[in-house]
């Protein structure tokens, strides 16, 4: 059964109100020869037995392996406040507040979520989010191509290579191009970066933390990239923001990422949701929706879909871009995991990462034949480098119940030996030793 | 409403971090650190429980009121869903990319495989990809595999898109972000796109064209199948833009009319929540000819009934990071097999009695820019009401007050102060009868008390809030 009320008798009622014999007298505008050739699916189940069957799925989906893989998507703790308050149903049964004066509690919450991005990221105007990091990079990208109208993009090979497939595909319609430079071990090339800069170039995109874990500085980058009339795009990831140096003070243009860390469950890879953040003079250059401030006819403060000129349902195939819904539910959870923390607890979460993901990198790279690759400082995620290749040490502590990091050597030619780690808060001292054991199995035999 | 960065008090703490068990390490280095702590609110669990328990009971929703906003589909969405939905929060992604991986997760990539299986079926396509994450993306998606496609064959001089004047605005918007130009059709006076305007702009520089059937006035075109033809004869594909496939469900199969590639929306058809503007979830159905061009990863099942992740080399390469969103993905292949056949076709059957319905009982008082049977919406125009100066904005606002969320207004473009209904197959004959006396008063006030709807709503925590002002004032976060 479908959820339809409606009794025989009322659809008899309703037949007759219409004029019609029977429901499928309506089908009638559909010639004939265009009825469905099949429609083979199987009778429907009741709740109880629907969800014997989606046990057994999810039974087998990995939840019990203890994970030291991040790769953009990170195991954090979430409190219990961020799924009560985000399944309120008048949050997660409504649609885009088009009419705002009945929407007014999902306007507040993305506007009070555009103050949060623009606090995190050092920048001045947010959007009410995106779909997710990958997509938010190749936004950043398409919006840097406005800007300055051009039609080339540096990409730091340091970027998460899924999200630079993502990047190229983007671009790859349009004509633009986007030129990967190579990292200098785990660190980008900020050199070469700084040389291949030219009059072609519309930005520059950098990650911060890269892939490999490394934080930089990349003042001297955006400076440069002003220099020649290019923008600086960073993607960060939003729990390292809580001591990390922001986008904004290091003088980037567009601030992107995922922000799934920000109390959204793994769930296999979404939904999670994108942000994305610049300067007030590039603001009408963003892609997808707005929230912003105003009054009511009687002068109380209120909140509406704002600068709306520069979307598809106005301005179709002229639109700063085709993207229609936000992921306004997950961004309401990041904003209330991101209040729920508050100040001085998002700092510490993020000190606490850090801790954590120091000692393993102490502990880890004090193995033998271990050695670590980071040159510099590292937030939650560094890079190891093994004796051998790392795809087959981990495949075998897989079978151990421990995802021991990602292996380097399908995405990074030349890097087969190197293992990215992750640490987060989750993650136990005795999880750490317990994976510093296997691995020393591992290496050993 | 303070604004909860309004409600912070220096010092007051929430929800606290979990301990430290290892020693603290020596100081994140000093060159890299952000000069001061994020500012965001402190507040205590209860001020941020309140907060935003408050925050919500400003909103309308599908939980608290007739929600029915035309080419939304804003049916009910079913609990059991959400609990299945919820079962994969522990499940990481990347554990599918690691070698030796992919028999952890063979729970989640059946799934995946299950409803890309359900979706072809549903849609008469023979091969489906869930990585784009919502409706326009698939629509980036699809057109982009059309690009793939041509661009395999050699044929580089297609640079057309095909749209109706009536199709939604992310249409065109998606085929020029994989960079084609747009060819928009005018509306005939039978309320479909102009056939022969049509067959003067079809020809061998066109890549596709994007129909929506029924289209957004809710009308079934019924030269649907020899639109698809012309493209064909011309080489152009044709795309389906599944945003109302509720209508259709178990009747129409967009792949046995001819079409190439579709999109579906998950969040619409197939019951899953909108979440305040998403997360949604857009599926991408192509025929056989197509599947060289989809996206990268794909999931397959193994001859020993095992499920694997492979690249697709041909492809458009990736759209997201990883199969979609997942957990939207498994709300819908929860709702399919709950559902079933027979509860499907009861969908499009209830969906399409109700809005005729609808229709039957509001013609008298409002236009009916075209008088035919309707799928799942129907269209009106507030055009007789303007007489009086009230707009189709004003009959929303007044139904606010009301208790029920409006229609979709002002769309779509072809249609002058247009209202946009769409009921569901889940609403009752009493909600709709609610519903439709509080149109048919306001359609009285137009003419008694026009001041009345002017002023409305009335009965909300804000009244007509000053777009322009927004506009102009660029204030979009707090200082």
């Amino acid at each position: 059964m479908g959820y339809c009320p409606n009794t025989p008798e009322e659809i008899r009622e309703m037949l007759a109100v219409i004029g019609a014999g029977s429901v499928e007298e309506l089908f009638a505008p559909i010639p004939a020869e265009l009825r469905a050739k099949s429609f083979d699916l199987p009778a429907g189940m009741s709740e109880f037995e629907l969800m014997r069957h989606m046990r057994e799925k999810a039974d087998a989906c990995g939840a019990e392996i203890v994970p030291f893989i991040g790769a953009g998507i990170y195991d954090h703790f979430i409190p219990a406040a961020v799924d009560h308050l985000s399944s309120r149903a008048e949050f997660y049964t409504a649609y885009t507040p088009y009419q705002p004066e009945c929407s007014q509690g999902t306007l507040q919450a993305l506007y009070e979520y555009q103050s949060t991005i623009c606090r995190l990221t050092g920048m001045e105007a947010s959007n009410a989010s995106l779909y997710d990091g990958g997509t938010a990079v190749a936004e950043a990208a398409l919006m840097s191509l406005r800007i300055t109208q051009r039609n080339r993009v540096l990409l730091d090979a340091s970027v998460n290579p899924l999200h630079r497939e993502i990047v190229a595909g983007y671009l790859h319609g349009l004509l633009a191009e986007a030129v990967q430079v190579a990292p200098k071990g785990c660190e980008s090339d900020l050199e070469r970066l700084m040389a291949s800069i030219d009059e072609q170039t519309a930005a520059v995109v950098v990650q911060n933390p890269n892939f490999f874990g490394s934080v930089q500085d990349f003042t001297a980058l955006a400076a440069r990239a002003h220099e020649k009339g290019a923008l600086l795009i960073v993607s960060c990831y939003p729990i390292a923001l809580g001591v990390m140096a922001t986008p904004g003070e290091m003088g980037a243009d567009i601030a992107v990422g995922d922000g799934q860390s920000l109390g959204n469950p793994l769930s296999f890879g979404g939904p999670y949701f994108g942000f994305i953040a610049t300067r007030k003079r590039f603001i009408r250059n963003l892609p997808g929706r707005i929230v912003g401030e105003t009054v009511d006819n009687q002068q109380r403060r209120g909140y509406v879909l704002t600068l709306q000129a520069r979307e598809q349902h106005i301005k179709r195939h002229k639109a700063t871009s085709n993207i229609c819904s936000n992921q306004s539910l997950c961004a309401l959870r990041g904003l209330i995991f991101c209040a729920a923390l508050g100040r001085k607890g998002f700092e510490e979460l993020a000190l606490l990462n850090y801790d954590k993901a120091q000692y393993a990198r102490s502990v880890l790279s004090g193995i033998g034949g271990v050695t670590l690759l980071n040159a510099g400082a590292t937030f939650n995620e560094f890079t190891l480098s093994l004796p051998g290749e790392a795809a087959p040490v981990v495949e075998r502590l897989l079978a151990s119940g421990v995802a021991a990091g990602v292996p380097l050597g399908e995405y990074f030619p030349g890097m087969e030996k190197a293992l990215v780690v992750t640490v987060t808060e989750k993650r136990s001292k005795d999880e750490i030793h317990r994976l510093a054991a296997l691995l020393e199995e591992a290496l050993c035999s | 409403m303070q604004l909860i960065f309004e409600k912070s008090v220096p010092g007051r703490r929430g929800v606290r971090i979990p301990l430290a068990d290892v020693p603290k390490a020596s100081p994140f280095p000093e060159a890299l650190r952000r000069k001061e702590p994020v500012a965001l609110p402190e507040v205590s669990e209860l001020d941020l429980v309140r907060h935003y328990t408050n925050l919500s009971r400003r909103n309308f929703s599908v939980d608290t009121n007739f929600y029915p906003l035309g080419s939304c589909t804003m049916k009910y969405n079913a609990k059991v869903a959400e609990n299945a939905g919820g079962l994969f929060a522990g499940c990481h992604p990347v554990l599918s990319l690691l070698p030796g991986g992919e028999p952890l997760v063979q729970g989640p990539l059946s799934l995946i495989h299950g409803l890309e299986e359900q979706l072809a079926e549903i849609t008469g396509m023979d091969q489906v990809t869930t990585q784009p994450l919502a409706g326009a993306h698939g629509e980036m998606t699809g057109i982009m595999v059309i690009a793939a496609y041509h661009r395999a064959r050699g044929d580089r001089r297609r640079k057309y898109v095909i749209v109706p004047d009536s199709s939604h605005g992310t249409n065109p918007a998606s085929a020029a972000m994989a960079g084609y130009e747009i060819v928009t059709i005018p509306t005939a006076p039978y309320g479909d796109m102009d056939l022969d305007l049509y067959k003067e702009a079809m020809s061998d520089e066109v890549a596709a064209v994007m129909m929506t059937c029924p289209n957004t006035l809710g009308l079934f075109n019924p030269h649907i199948a020899q639109i698809c033809a012309l493209a064909r004869q011309a080489g152009a594909l044709t795309y389906y833009d599944g945003a109302n496939l509720n209508a259709i469900l178990g009747k129409v199969r967009p792949g046995d009319v001819g079409f190439d590639v579709i999109h579906v929306n998950l969040h619409k058809t197939f019951g899953t929540p909108h979440g305040g503007g998403g997360p949604g979830s857009g599926p991408v159905g192509v025929k056989k000819e197509l599947i060289p061009y989809l996206p990268t990863p794909r999931v397959v099942r193994k001859g020993d009934g095992s499920y694997a992740v492979e690249a697709h080399p041909e492809g458009i390469g990736r759209v997201s990071d990883f199969f979609g969103n997942f957990a939207v993905m498994a709300r819908a292949y929860a709702y399919i097999v709950l559902l079933g056949r027979e509860g499907l076709i009861e969908v499009s059957e209830q969906a399409v009695l109700n809005a005729n319905y609808m229709m039957a009982r509001l013609k008298g008082a409002y236009d009916l820019p075209f008088d035919l049977t309707c799928m799942h919406e129907c269209v009106l125009s507030a055009s007789r009401q303007l007489k009086n100066g009230v707009h189709a904005i004003d009959i929303a606002k007044y139904l606010i007050d009301r208790g029920f969320h409006p229609p979709t207004v002002y769309f779509p473009l072809n249609v002058k102060e247009a209202i946009m209904i769409e009921p569901t197959e889940t609403e009752s004959k009493q909600t709709m009868d609610d519903f439709i006396e509080a149109m048919l008063e306001a359609a009285r006030m137009a003419q008694s008390d026009p001041r009345q709807l002017h002023e409305a709503p009335v009965t909300t925590p804000v009244g007509r809030l000053d777009e322009t002002r927004a506009a102009r004032a660029q204030q979009v976060c707090c200082e």
